[in-house]
C-alpha cells in the first residue's frame, strides 16, 4: 500500500547518527553522492558499500524498515538500468531478437544499479535519522550564505519539512479516498490509458481540495502561534557542534581520501 | 440470511515483523430489513470491518456469504457487490468531486453501467430520499453548507439502489440538529425503503433510539450483539472499554441506588419520563 | 475592562457569484458586545454557521472587523502595531488536530510558538516540559504526532498554544472531530489549565456536556449573540435552544419534560447528582 513508502519517513530511536548536527548528516549525504560518481570501479563501490553498511549499522534502523519503503523506487531503478543495457555500444555479448547485449552495457547497468541504490538508501538514511524540523534548521544553515542574494533559505527550508510532515497524512487520504470512490463503483484497475486517466479525477479533485484545505489550516494555526518568518526566530535545538560531530566529518574525510586513492591506485573492473 | 460474516479474521502486515489483528474470528449474521448499530471506540475494528462487507478489505481468513453466495469465489461479481453494500465512509462529503451535485450523484450509478435515462432517474430518486431540494440539483456541490454536502455524499451511494446500506459515522462533526435529522432521514430510509442498515457509530446515545440490535466491538471482537436494552445493562462493562450507555440509563441507575423504585430498562427520554411518572403515581 | 472586549463587533464578507461579481453581502457577526473577565471560563454554543467561529478568528486577530472594535487585554486588534502582542495574548486552538501540528516531534511542536516569539533557548525548553506536563502529556514528548489519537494530538496542540504564556485561550471546536473519549481528554485539560493556571478559557462548541462546567454560556445564532447567561440559567429555557437548533443534555431534558407533565421540579438541572437529588425530594414529600 502507499502509506508502506518510507522515504523522507522519520525513525524514532536512540543512535549516535540521531544524536549528530544534521548539518553533517546533510554534508555527509552530499559528500557520498558525489562519492559514488569519481569514479567507475568495484574498488570505490566496495568502500562505498562499506561505509554504508557501518552507518545503518550505527543508525540502529532496521534494515527490514528501510528497504520495504524502498520497494518502489527499486523497481524504477531496475527499469532505468535495463535502459542502459540496450543503449551502450561495445563489445556484443549475445542478441535477442533486435537486440544487441553489449559487455559495456551489461557493465553500465550493474555499475548504474549500484549507484543509484546505494544513494537511495544513504539518502533515505538521511531522512530516517532526522527529523524534519532538525533537517531544516541544518539546511536554513548551511544554505545561510545564500540569504544575502535574497534567497528565502528560511521560507524554502520551512515549506520542505511541512511538505515532509504531510506526506503520511495525504497518503491515508488517497488511500481513503480511493476506497470511498470504489464503494461507488469506481475502477482503478483498467487497463486502458485514457481509462486510467478518466478514472483518476475522481481521486485527485477530492485530493487536491483537501491538500489546500489542510493548507489554509495550517498557514492559520501558524500565524496564530505567531509564525512571521526566520526573522527573530529563537531556537528550541539550536544547531552546536559537539564533538562527535568533529569525529564524524574526520571520518567523512578519511572515507572520501580513501575512496580517491584507493579508486584511482588500485581500480579493479568489472570487465 | 442476507449477509453472513463466518469466522472471518484481518491481519494487517502479516508478513512483517510486527503484525496486527485488525479482526479476531467474527461472526454475524445480518437480516433483511434490520437496523443495526455497530459500536466501539476509534480502533476498535468496527471500520475494518464493514469495509470487509463490501469487499474493500479481503479476510485474513474466513467467509463471507451475501444472499447465500461466498463472495471470495472467482466468479462472484465483485462490483456488483459494492452496489449492492453500499458504503458511506466517514465525512464522505471528501469524496465530492463533480461540477455539480446532480452529477456527482450520477456518479455510481454510472459506473454501474447503466442507460443514462435509468442513471438520472436514480439520481433524481436518491437525491429526493436525501431531502435535498431541485434548487440545489446544478450547484457546485462545494458551496453546500456542511449537512447538505453529507446528504448529496449519502445520495451518491443510494442511487446505486443498494440493499444494504453501511454508514460510517454519518453525524460526525454535525451540530445537535443536522444529527437528528440525519438520523431520522436514514431510519425512514430503512422503514419506507426496506434497506437494511449499519450505523457505524462511538455514540450509544445516537443509536439507541433508532436500531434494532446493537453489536459492540472491542479490540477485533464482537463483545455483545443483542437488542439495546439487553446491551446497555452491561453498562460498567461497557465504561470499561470507553464507551458509555446512554445518560438515561445512568440516571436511572443512580434514582434506582437512592432508593427511588424505578425500573432501570428505559434507555430513551420518554420511556424515562414515562417510568418515573408511573412510580409516582403508584407511590400515590 | 476586562481581557477581552468586543464593541459593537460586525464582519461582513462579500458574495461573489461564479464570474467573480458581486452578489452581496454576508453578516456573518452581527453587532456582538462582550466582556470577559480574565479568569473566566466562558463557553459559546451555537449550531454550524451560527458565526461562532468567525467570532472567535476576531479575538486572535485571524479576522478584522467591518464595523466596531476588538480588545485584546486592551490592545486593539485592528492595530498593526498590536498583531503579535493580540497572538501571544490570547491562544488558539483548532478544529483539526491533524491542521495544526507543525512539528514532527511531540515536543518540537510545542515549541514552535516559543521559537517564533524569540524565546531564549533554554527558556524554551522550560516551556515546553510545564506545558507537556499541564495537560499530561509530557511522557510522549519524543513521540510522533501522527502516532497520537485523536484526544492526545489535541493536547499538543493545547501544549503548543499553552508554551506561548497566554492569558487566553480560545478554542474552536477543539472536539468536533473526537470520540467521546478523545472529548472528555481534552475537556478536563481545559478545565484544568482554567482552574489551576487560571488562564481565560473561551470554548466555542455545540456539545452540551461541555458547557456545563463554564462560567458564563453565550449562545450564538445568525452571527447575533441570542442568550447568555450560567449554564443554569441557559438550560432553564429548554424550548428556546431548541428553536435555536441545539441540544440540552439529557438528564435536564428529562428534567424539562417531567416538570411538564406536573412533576416539582426546579428549571436548569445539569446533572445526574441534581436531579437525583430533587426527585428523592419529590417522592419524600409524599
Amino acid at each position: 500500500m502507499l502509506r508502506d513508502i518510507t522515504l523522507g519517513q522519520y525513525y524514532q530511536t536512540e543512535s549516535v547518527l540521531h544524536r549528530m548536527d544534521p548539518r553533517v548528516k546533510l554534508a555527509g549525504t552530499l559528500i557520498y553522492m558525489i562519492s559514488l560518481f569519481l569514479y567507475k570501479n568495484l574498488t570505490a563501490y566496495i568502500l562505498a558499500f562499506l561505509f554504508l553498511l557501518s552507518v545503518i549499522k550505527i543508525s540502529k534502523v532496521p534494515f527490514k524498515y528501510m528497504v520495504k519503503g524502498l520497494k518502489t523506487v527499486m523497481v524504477l531503478l531496475f527499469i532505468t538500468s535495463i535502459f542502459n543495457i540496450f543503449y551502450t555500444k561495445g563489445e556484443p555479448l549475445f542478441t535477442i531478437w533486435k537486440f544487441v547485449i553489449t559487455k559495456e552495457g551489461v557493465a553500465n547497468a550493474v555499475y548504474i544499479m549500484i549507484r543509484l541504490s546505494f544513494l537511495i538508501i544513504g539518502s533515505s538514511l538521511m531522512t530516517l535519522t532526522t527529523t524534519p524540523n532538525q533537517l531544516t534548521d541544518g539546511l536554513e544553515k548551511l544554505l545561510g550564505p545564500l540569504k544575502k542574494i535574497k534567497v528565502p533559505v528560511h521560507e524554502v527550508s520551512m515549506m520542505m519539512s511541512i511538505a515532509l510532515r504531510f506526506i503520511p497524512i495525504l497518503m491515508e487520504e488517497t488511500d481513503k479516498i480511493m476506497k470511498a470512490q470504489m464503494a461507488r463503483g469506481a475502477n482503478f484497475e483498467s487497463k486502458k490509458l485514457m481509462e486510467k486517466i478518466k478514472a483518476m479525477v475522481p481521486l485527485l479533485v477530492p485530493l487536491f481540495i483537501s491538500a489546500f484545505r489542510r493548507a489554509n489550516d495550517l498557514a492559520m494555526a501558524m500565524e496564530a502561534r505567531c509564525y512571521q518568518g526566520g526573522e527573530g526566530r529563537t531556537r528550541m535545538k539550536p544547531l552546536v557542534y559537539k564533538k562527535i560531530d568533529y569525529v564524524a566529518y574526520g571520518v567523512l574525510i578519511i572515507y572520501v581520501a580513501s575512496v580517491i586513492i584507493c579508486g584511482r591506485l588500485i581500480p579493479i573492473h568489472l570487465l | 440470511m442476507l449477509l453472513v460474516v463466518d469466522h472471518v479474521s484481518c491481519i494487517y502486515g502479516a508478513d512483517t515483523n510486527m503484525p496486527v489483528a485488525a479482526l479476531k474470528d467474527i461472526n454475524l449474521v445480518i437480516k433483511e430489513g434490520e437496523f443495526i448499530g455497530l459500536i466501539g471506540h476509534t480502533g476498535s475494528g468496527k471500520s475494518t470491518l464493514v469495509q470487509h462487507m463490501n469487499g474493500l478489505i479481503k479476510a485474513t481468513d474466513g467467509a463471507i456469504y451475501f444472499h447465500g453466495q461466498d463472495i471470495y469465489d472467482g466468479d462472484f461479481d465483485k462490483k456488483n457487490l459494492r452496489s449492492k453494500v453500499g458504503l458511506v465512509f466517514q465525512y464522505p462529503e471528501h469524496q465530492l468531486f463533480e461540477v455539480d451535485v446532480f452529477s456527482d450523484v450520477c456518479f455510481g450509478p454510472k459506473n454501474l453501467g447503466l442507460p443514462k435515462k435509468e442513471v438520472e432517474l436514480r439520481a433524481y430518486k436518491a437525491l429526493k430520499q436525501v431531502g435535498i431540494l431541485d434548487e440545489y440539483f446544478y450547484q457546485s456541490p462545494f458551496d453546500l453548507s456542511g449537512g447538505q454536502k453529507r446528504r448529496v455524499a449519502i445520495a451518491g451511494v443510494l442511487a446505486m439502489e443498494p440493499e444494504v446500506l453501511i454508514l460510517d459515522e454519518p453525524t460526525a462533526g454535525l451540530d445537535p440538529k443536522g444529527r437528528d435529522e440525519i438520523l431520522s432521514m436514514i431510519k425512514n430510509l430503512q422503514k419506507e425503503m426496506g434497506i437494511t442498515v449499519i450505523l457505524v457509530s462511538h455514540s450509544m446515545e445516537d443509536v439507541a433510539e433508532y436500531v434494532d440490535r446493537i453489536v459492540v466491538m472491542n479490540k477485533g471482537e464482537i463483545l455483545f450483539n443483542a437488542e439495546p436494552k439487553e446491551v446497555f445493562k452491561h453498562y460498567k462493562q461497557l465504561e470499561e472499554i470507553g464507551l458509555a450507555a446512554p445518560a438515561v440509563t445512568y440516571i436511572m441507575e443512580k434514582c434506582k441506588e437512592a432508593g427511588i423504585p424505578v425500573s432501570t430498562e428505559p434507555t430513551t427520554i420518554y420511556e424515562a419520563k414515562q417510568e418515573i411518572l408511573k412510580v409516582l403515581v403508584q407511590r400515590k | 475592562m476586562g481581557i477581552i472586549q468586543t464593541k459593537n463587533l460586525v464582519f461582513e464578507y462579500i458574495r461573489r457569484d461564479e464570474e467573480g461579481n458581486v452578489e452581496g453581502f454576508t453578516r456573518a457577526v452581527d453587532n456582538v458586545n462582550l466582556d470577559i473577565k480574565q479568569g473566566d471560563f466562558i463557553a459559546v454554543l451555537g449550531h454550524n454557521g451560527s458565526g461562532k467561529s468567525t467570532f472567535a478568528k476576531h479575538l486572535n486577530a485571524i479576522l478584522y472587523p467591518t464595523e466596531g472594535a476588538v480588545f485584546v487585554d486592551g490592545k486593539n486588534t485592528t492595530k498593526k502595531d498590536n498583531l503579535w502582542d493580540v497572538r501571544r495574548t490570547a491562544g488558539m486552538v483548532f478544529q483539526n488536530p491533524d491542521n495544526q501540528i507543525i512539528g514532527q516531534v511531540v515536543e518540537e511542536d510545542v515549541g514552535f510558538g516559543p521559537e517564533n516569539m524569540g524565546v531564549p533557548t533554554k527558556e524554551i525548553w522550560e516551556r515546553v516540559e510545564e506545558s507537556l506536563k499541564a495537560v499530561g502529556m509530557y511522557e510522549y514528548r519524543k513521540h510522533s504526532p501522527n502516532k497520537l489519537s485523536g484526544g492526545q494530538k489535541q493536547r499538543v496542540s493545547i501544549a503548543g498554544v499553552l508554551a506561548m504564556h497566554p492569558k487566553c485561550i480560545i478554542l474552536d471546536e477543539p472536539t468536533a472531530m473526537l470520540d467521546p473519549k478523545g472529548r472528555k481528554e481534552v475537556i478536563r485539560a481545559v478545565r484544568a489549565l482554567n482552574q489551576v493556571e487560571n488562564i481565560t478559557v473561551i470554548l466555542i462548541t455545540h456539545y452540551m456536556e461541555e458547557v456545563i462546567y463554564a462560567d458564563k454560556v453565550v449562545v450564538m445564532d445568525k452571527g447575533r449573540v441570542a442568550m447568555e447567561g450560567t449554564p443554569k440559567e441557559i438550560f432553564s429555557k429548554v424550548d428556546k435552544l431548541k428553536e435555536l437548533r441545539l441540544d440540552v443534555p439529557q438528564v435536564t431534558l428529562l428534567a424539562h419534560e417531567l416538570k411538564k407533565s406536573g412533576v416539582k421540579l426546579p428549571d436548569g438541572i445539569l446533572t445526574t447528582e441534581e436531579f437525583v437529588k430533587e426527585l428523592s425530594k419529590v417522592f419524600g414529600n409524599r
